[in-house]
């Protein structure tokens, strides 16, 4: 297994109450990582710890370490916005930016400059379009706002939106919830597609989807990591037992 | 009827109360203000500066104090808008929810709930000191001030109003915050950024009290920043103030002006952000 992110001992505050306890985890290169657990449990504290979210919450308070490609993103002097152009979040509901479809993809390009000479910015929203799956469906009204898309295709434009800065990393907080099932299939397409050029981390609390989905798993309870492992061998052959009662619907 | 269909029906004749109350007392004004000043409107009055005696009831019009109003008014505004933007920015992206941001604020209302009588004896007593005279650019900086707070304030309540996770989208693609404050979120409160310039637009040309002592008045028009400016609601209160009934109405037929300016900017400031408003995230 090729390691792409490992965190370390890490442990996350809010304000009094600890989120995330003693977590220690490996996750591998260009494959879909999937976090399970019953809510509350620190799912979305973890994976906003991959891209340095948690410090826009006031009052909150991380120790430990966090390695992308062996280096710790929590080190003094880091830049938080290489870091988070590394990483692309797909929320639980699409936000889009307040500008046209166009835009919205453009958005990061011209941010970090990243379509300079010889580079057609026209072509380039075009094939992070493409990529999402949405180019068909909008390719009539690109300079339409964003918000007359339905929320399936807004939240297919915000993956495009994420792609177009080239991360390496997407990170997905329940991508699917707000949508409906086909949107949702979509997306799930997408996500197989994209995991061969992408490692993904996705938080999840439908166990159908992340069996449909994961390559690795991960397995939360109570801000603590209880098992972490390859999908089949979780899902098949559980160590223990809080896992084993969470798949059969315990809790 | 039960209990609470009751209370349905009274808070429903309530309202429709309070609706008639607030429209008709603006219903009242402009009727008094359009009888009253509609037949001594003429072509000249907007046209001329003050004749020779016209004060008595002799030739002339308020030209000079149309002018003067809309610089007055338009250049506090545009001063407001320079601080007042990065504040209502700076509140919102960089201090959200902190004790600065909140004494900010509590410091806006208070300035805002001044009488604009101490604002114009404020500007008085550091010209004094100053040794300045009263002039366009002393009534431009002393409306900012009154200004600032409407405007600011305005804004802050429209930025707060912006979903944190448009922000956050931003940041999650490698935005700053400086970035995200000037790309996204004041994109999406343009429509209040329009409505916030307006209402403190507003309450410039209608004041009397501030330009009282700073901007002077004179029946000359505006040449110079340095020197004395003429200002609508002050026309009013001159030609309000002479015994001579043709003048007296003249007041009303430049308060009428003074109003069909407001409600010009107003409609105006409603088209343009309802033609912006399209890209906002609701």
């Amino acid at each position: 297994m090729d390691t792409h992110i490992e965190i370390r001992n890490l442990n996350v505050f809010y304000g009094d109450s600890q989120a995330l306890k003693d977590v220690n985890l490996e996750i591998p290169k260009q494959q879909i990582t999937v976090i399970m657990g019953p809510s509350g449990c620190g799912k979305t504290t973890l994976l906003k710890s991959l891209n340095r979210f948690l410090e826009l919450t006031d009052s909150t308070q991380l120790k430990g370490e966090v390695l992308i490609d062996g280096a710790d993103i929590y080190a003094p002097g880091v830049d938080v916005t290489e870091i988070r152009t590394k990483t692309g979040l797909l929320a639980q509901r699409p936000f889009p930016l307040p500008m046209s479809i166009f835009d919205n993809v453009a958005y990061g390009l011209r941010l970090h400059g990243m379509c300079k000479k010889g580079c057609s910015l026209d072509d380039r929203v075009e094939h992070y379009l493409k990529e999402a799956g949405l180019w068909d469906e909008v390719k009539d009204r690109l300079h339409k706002p964003a918000t007359g898309l339905s929320i399936g295709q807004q939240q297919r434009l915000c993956l495009a939106r994420g792609l177009a800065v080239e991360p390496e990393i997407l990170l997905g907080d329940e991508p699917t919830s707000a949508l409906d099932p086909i949107s949702a299939q979509h997306i799930e397409k997408r996500l197989l597609e994209l995991k061969h050029n992408y490692t993904i981390v996705l938080v999840t609390h439908i166990l159908r989807q992340a069996r449909r989905l994961a390559d690795y798993v991960i397995f939360m309870y109570l801000g603590e990591v209880v098992e972490a492992g390859l999908a089949h061998e979780v899902f098949d052959n559980p160590k223990m037992e809080r896992t084993r009662d969470y798949l059969s619907g315990q809790f | 009827m039960k209990r609470r269909h009751v209370e349905e029906l009274f808070i429903k004749i309530l309202m429709f109360f309070s609706f008639m109350f607030v429209a008709g007392s603006l219903g009242a004004i402009l009727i008094t203000v359009v009888v009253k000043g509609l037949p001594a409107l003429s072509w000249q009055m907007i046209s001329q500066v003050p004749k020779g005696g016209y004060y008595l009831g002799k030739e002339g019009g308020i030209l000079n104090a149309i002018v003067g109003s809309l610089y007055l008014a338009t250049g506090a505004t545009i001063l407001s808008f320079i601080f007042g933007l990065p504040i209502a920015l700076y509140m919102e992206t960089y201090a959200r929810k902190s004790t600065r941001a909140n004494l900010v604020r509590l410091a806006l209302d208070v300035l805002w709930g001044i009488p604009s009588i101490v604002y114009g004896a404020f500007g008085f007593i550091i010209m004094l000191a100053l040794g300045i005279k009263a002039s366009l650019l002393g009534g431009i900086i002393v409306l900012a001030l009154l200004e600032l707070p409407i405007m600011t304030r305005a804004m802050d309540e429209v930025i707060r109003l912006t979903p944190f996770e448009i922000e956050a989208a931003s940041y999650a693609l490698g935005a700053t915050r400086f970035e995200t404050a000037v790309k996204v979120v004041v994109r999406q409160m343009l429509p209040g950024i329009i409505t916030a310039i307006m209402l403190a637009f507003g309450r410039a040309i209608g004041d009397a009290a501030s330009v009282l002592f700073v901007a002077g008045y004179t029946d000359r028009m505006p040449t110079s920043l340095f020197r004395p400016v003429a200002s609508l609601p002050l026309a009013v209160f001159f030609q309000l103030g002479t015994p001579y009934p043709e003048v007296q109405q003249r007041a009303y037929a430049s308060a009428l002006i003074l109003t069909v300016i407001v409600l010009i900017i107003s409609l105006g400031s409603r088209w343009l952000s309802s033609r912006i408003n399209r890209y906002v995230v609701k």
